[in-house]
């Protein structure tokens, strides 16, 4: 499991560079993220080297944030590659919630970052179906 | 003038029948009521202590928590078969205030609105069109029994529906209107949208209250609508509307002081201010039985003055409010506290919530925005989440409070907190 980290940012400018500067400050390396936002507000998601070091600093700093376990799977880098996981999780009944591309140095294959209510029925049709899952360990410290 | 006997009543007169009937109603409180024993004992006062008018200030004020404190009726004086209406305002935590009114109670609140109607230009000839809400809120049936007192003809119409309203008014030759300020302008703004003129309809005048708004207010609504736009004054802990009413003078609102003896308090202090003075309005009701109020706290501001006016009526007048003594605010005809909406987040989020509310004027019609901190608590990693939290809310305060919210979520510590206690009400409106 991937320890993600979930903030709140406002639909206004300057909010990103906000949370960047206090991760930079804190010695804090982005390795992904994605943003989902309406009119108002957005959530962003991010993959640090840190994670509990990342949450505590926001948190100092007057930023909501909390930590989000999603999954990191390897998909091979072909058509259809993603299609075939999606259709496993499906068939098994296990919706998704979100997910997002996870930008990797070069590598023969892509990675996603997916949350997913039943957590533990991922994991177990995942593994099944010999789908690669990718460590916390290794998406912290590529 | 309705009742010259007592609207252009000698103030010497006038002040002996004051203190015959405060001293009735000081001892009738004191013997059957508790709460009053109690506070005047605290306060080392007894009935007896009340020699003179200026003696009132010997006993302790009346606030809504006293009101809320003995809910529901233990603040009445009358057994409860005496008691033949009850009326409510909307609460703060949840529990409302209720009041009572026995069937002298009931004739005395008509006479009040017969004044204030009539110094509003009705007659038994008139067509009075009353938009207040009817039911628990006083706006309604207090005007409505004034109306039907004077003999006039009584459309009962309610709030809501404004196209149909104009049409009534411009079918039935409505003559007066009675409503909010702000629900008199958007009437003003349904007739033009309607491609009507103010020439269309046969209105002559208008009794306007339940929210404060000020003198370019006046302006618009009688130049809009060609009308005499009149302010009306009350409070249901008090009687409801007929409390206080303006005159063809429109120079303060003449507060019928063989009812009600009123008083101007420094707010903090709680000292009695001199005559012209501005500060809290006191008010103590000297007839009333089934609740009478002692010195009770309005939390209204304004002042008063007792040189004769213009129109004959002895009664003091007092200014239009200018502001609250209290963080209560008006949004289209209801109150509504800071702390209601806090209790509505305390159960979204169970920690203490940072919010702000953000008042406004679009068009006519006033907008009431809540900014909520996302706190820890109420985040969720799912815009869906965060959505059906601000709906939630929305649907909580519209069914507290009857009042539709814009709500926005809002980044922590964004609300400016001033001496470690955020501003919880920003009113941006130019009554």
């Amino acid at each position: 499991m991937i320890k993600q980290i979930s903030i709140f940012l406002e639909n206004k400018s300057g909010r990103l560079v906000k949370v960047t500067k206090v991760l930079e400050d804190a010695r804090i390396n982005i390795r992904g993220l994605s943003i989902a936002d309406t009119s108002d507000f957005g959530i962003l998601r991010l993959i640090v080297d840190q994670p509990e070091k990342a949450v505590s600093t926001l948190k100092e700093n007057g930023i909501t944030a909390t930590v989000t376990e999603v999954i990191a799977v390897e998909v091979p880098d072909r058509p259809g590659g993603l299609a075939d996981i999606l259709a496993c999780l499906n068939d098994s009944g296990i919706n998704i919630e979100y997910l997002y591309s996870f930008i990797d140095k070069p590598a023969h294959n892509a990675i996603i970052m997916m949350r997913v209510e039943k957590v533990a029925d991922a994991l177990q049709t995942l593994g099944k179906n010999n789908i690669p899952i990718v460590r916390g360990e290794k998406i912290y410290s590529y | 003038m309705w009742n010259r006997k007592y609207e252009e009543m000698d103030r010497e007169k006038l002040q002996v029948l004051q203190f015959l009937r405060l001293k009735q109603t000081i001892e009738r409180v004191y013997q059957l009521v508790p709460h009053y024993r109690k506070s005047f004992q605290s306060a080392g006062a007894e009935p007896g202590d009340i020699r003179s008018l200026a003696d009132l200030q010997k006993l302790p004020f009346t606030v809504k928590d006293d009101l809320r404190d003995n809910f529901p009726y233990g603040l009445f004086t009358v057994d409860l078969n005496e008691v033949v209406r009850i009326h409510s305002s909307s609460g703060t935590t949840g529990i409302p205030t209720v009041v009572g009114y026995t069937r002298k109670d009931l004739e005395t609140w008509a006479e009040l609105m017969a004044r204030t109607l009539t110094a509003g230009g009705a007659t038994s000839e008139s067509i009075v069109h009353i938009a207040y809400g009817y039911g628990l809120f006083t706006g309604g049936l207090g005007v409505h029994y004034g109306a039907e007192k004077i003999g006039a003809t009584v459309v009962p119409i309610s709030g809501g529906q404004t196209k149909r309203q104009v049409k009534m008014m411009k079918d039935l030759g409505t003559t007066l209107l009675a409503c909010t300020p702000s629900y008199a302008l958007f009437i003003a703004e349904t007739i033009a949208e309607m491609d009507l003129r103010p020439s269309d309809l046969k209105l002559c005048s208008g009794v306007f209250g339940a929210e404060p708004w000020s003198e370019k207010m006046r302006q618009v609504i009688e130049e809009k609508l060609q009308i005499d736009a009149f302010d009306i004054y009350g409070l249901s802990e008090i009687i409801g509307p007929g409390v206080s009413y303006e005159c063809t003078a429109k120079n303060g609102l003449h507060l019928s002081e063989d009812h009600f003896i009123p008083e101007i308090i420094d707010p903090s202090t709680g000292d009695v201010l001199p005559e012209g003075a501005t500060g809290e309005l006191v008010i103590t009701t000297i007839s009333k039985e089934a609740l009478p109020m002692i010195r009770y706290r309005t939390r209204d501001i304004t002042n008063l003055n007792s040189k004769p006016c213009a129109c004959g009526r002895t009664h003091s007048r007092m200014t239009k409010i200018s502001g609250r003594s209290d963080d209560m605010i008006i949004i289209r005809g209801v109150n509504v506290f800071p702390s209601q909406i806090e209790s509505i987040l305390l159960e979204m989020g169970g920690t203490e919530p940072h919010y702000q509310l953000v008042v406004e004027r679009v068009g006519s019609l006033d907008t009431l925005q809540v900014l909520v901190e996302v706190s820890e608590q109420l985040f969720s990693d799912h815009i869906r989440g965060l959505e059906s939290l601000e709906n939630r809310i929305h649907i909580e305060i519209e069914n507290m409070l009857g009042v539709s919210a814009d709500v926005k979520l809002v980044e922590p510590k964004n609300i400016p907190r001033s001496e470690g206690k955020a501003q919880r009400v920003i009113d941006k409106r130019s009554l």
